[in-house]
């Protein structure tokens, strides 16, 4: 069995973002980059599925632009045994990402692709399923526990009213919630380890996808600020402004 | 051309989310048709019919859904989509499972999680966990948009006498199967409508000290919620997760206790109306979009303020 993950490079998720002051879009320049961390848990249900006997390879994928190279670097530094960069500049969206991805299942075969389910720059949310579609394989989203039986998955997903369990055939593509599992940090030889790995360089337009984004980004505007609010001294004090400033009680 | 709007059910009832994407569609065009696919589902086909913002309903009644699975309600959607110069759902579990599945195989590029209608193909939407709000224009033939159902009004329920037309079934496919839903039956409030949030973190320190919010809930019927550090520290379930990756709330008042207050919890409920922080750290960042903070040890702070509750004559519910 073999493994595919699909990784991407984002702003960090603790670093407050600021707004270009054109409206153009996210200062980028100097602020930390780090793996989308619903990825790192894609990644480490992988590794431990190759740990546990049942999986030969993991893969481990991005697209993005060459420092998009960094990501799939950490994941090989986790467990992943080699690595594939799909270089495209700018923004792609998740309709392109996932074109991009069915072409390298196509070369790959893998039997199973993971990755997060969603991503914290854009929250699109998208890409996982629309691979899915493309290759007409069932789709197991927002999952936090996987459990792997003969030729079949069995996914518990975190759904709105709870969670639901379904059964999806083999080959399919799984997208990882935050509790799915605890990602690992990658220890110092390891990472040396990783740098001797190999990671295919790969255009996308030698894929033959069009890249080009569908939806016009007109601006990027900072959200409406909250107005300072005040401490209160006591709970008395909390409770008299709900009922008598607020009226919300 | 219309806009076809994908409706949430359980084959008895419509989910109140759906109500909310309703009043979003008609936002984009006056002519909007939902699609219930469902099993025994003709009261769902029915209730919605009485909506007054729509002008058609298709139904299609059939064994295949009697359990939603995206990849079934797929090609129901797809065969009736070159009729549609929208589709649009909700932006919850059930939508953002669907719709890019959808989108995919109409090479469109989807407009997820909007907040306001702008014109026809134009859109807001928050990126960066709410940070950062873009404007953004499809240039696709057909749109295929899903909505935050918390920044919309649910329509009416009533008034309405649509004409309920049945539709054809789409292909059956086998490539999932539904094995079970675990739901969390509570007699709260729901969550993603609640009027009043009271929500722990990990503050709290353990699942049994939640007792302290469910108390100040009860007197004040509101919705428990919880920081994702409360939930991956396994003192409450998931589906009280509020934030980034959790639930979006906008209740009237949204009472954060022992929550530091994360970008990705901040995400979820920054947009309610009052907003309280109980916290002994005087530095949370919660403080600093809280419009009324109490620096305290939620130990002692949480059944003085129920009995400060219990002393008030009345309370709104």
């Amino acid at each position: 069995m073999k493994i595919l993950v699909a990784v991407k490079r984002v702003i960090d998720y603790n670093v407050q973002i600021r707004v270009k002051e054109d409206g153009s879009g996210i200062v980028t320049e100097n602020v930390k980059m780090s793996t989308n961390p619903p990825d790192d848990n894609a990644i480490e249900e992988a590794v431990k599925i190759k740990e546990s006997g049942k999986a030969s390879e993991v893969i481990a994928v991005s697209v993005g632009e060459e420092k998009a190279q960094e990501t799939v670097r950490k994941a090989l530094a986790v467990g992943a045994d080699r690595g594939i960069l799909v270089k495209v500049d700018g923004i792609v969206e998740p309709l392109a990402v996932s074109k991009v991805l069915q072409k390298i299942v196509e070369k790959e075969k893998p039997d199973l692709v993971f990755m997060g389910k969603q991503a914290i720059d854009d929250d699109c949310n998208q890409t996982g399923q629309m691979l899915a579609a493309l290759l007409n394989w069932p789709q197991a989203t927002f999952a936090s526990k996987i459990e792997l039986k003969d030729k079949l998955l069995e996914v518990t997903r975190e759904v709105d009213e709870g969670l639901e369990i379904i059964e999806v055939n083999i080959p399919a593509i799984v997208t990882c919630d935050l509790r799915l599992n605890e990602p690992r940090y990658a220890s110092l030889p390891n990472i040396m380890k990783a740098k001797k790995k190999p990671i295919e360089q790969i255009n996308a337009s030698d894929l033959g996808v069009d890249t080009k984004p569908r939806i016009e980004q007109i601006k990027v505007e900072e959200p409406p600020k909250r107005k300072a609010g005040i401490k209160v001294a006591t709970v008395e004090e909390l409770v008299q402004k709900l009922k008598n400033e607020a009226k919300v009680i | 051309m219309s806009v076809l709007l994908i409706a949430e059910h359980n084959n008895q009832a419509v989910k109140p989310f759906t109500l909310n994407a309703i009043s979003a569609a008609s936002k984009i065009k006056e002519d909007v048709h939902v699609l219930v696919l469902g099993s025994n589902s003709e009261n769902v086909a029915k209730s919605i019919s009485q909506v007054p913002n729509v002008k058609k309903v298709l139904h299609v009644n059939n064994s295949l859904y009697e359990n939603y699975l995206a990849e079934n309600y797929t090609s129901a959607i797809i065969k009736l989509s070159k009729n549609y110069s929208h589709i649009v759902c909700s932006a919850n579990t059930f939508g953002k499972n669907l719709m890019p599945r959808v989108a995919a195989l109409l090479d469109v590029s989807q407009v997820s999680d909007i907040t306001k209608v702008i014109s026809e193909d134009t859109f807001l939407r928050p990126i960066y966990a709410g940070n950062a709000f873009a404007t953004v224009k499809s240039s696709d033939k057909i749109k295929c948009v899903t909505i935050r159902p918390t920044s919309f009004d649910p329509a009416p329920t009533s008034g309405g006498s649509a004409e309920i037309q049945m539709s054809d079934p789409g292909d059956s496919t086998d490539l999932t199967r539904f094995i079970k839903k675990e739901e969390i039956k509570s007699d709260r409030p729901e969550l993603g409508t609640a009027r009043v949030v009271i929500s722990g973190g990990r503050g709290m320190q353990s699942g049994e000290n939640f007792k302290l919010i469910t108390a100040v809930a009860d007197k004040l019927n509101a919705a428990i919620g919880a920081s994702r550090a409360a939930v991956d520290a396994g003192y409450i379930t998931n589906d009280h997760q509020v934030g980034q990756t959790g639930k979006v709330v906008v209740p009237d008042l949204y009472i954060a206790v022992g929550i530091s207050g994360a970008i990705q919890h901040l995400a979820g409920m920054k947009e309610s109306k009052i907003i309280v922080a109980i916290n002994k750290d005087g530095e949370a960042p919660i403080f600093s979009i809280a419009d009324y903070g109490l620096e305290a040890d939620l130990f002692d702070a949480l059944p003085k303020f129920l009995e400060e509750l219990n002393k008030l004559n009345t309370i709104q519910k």
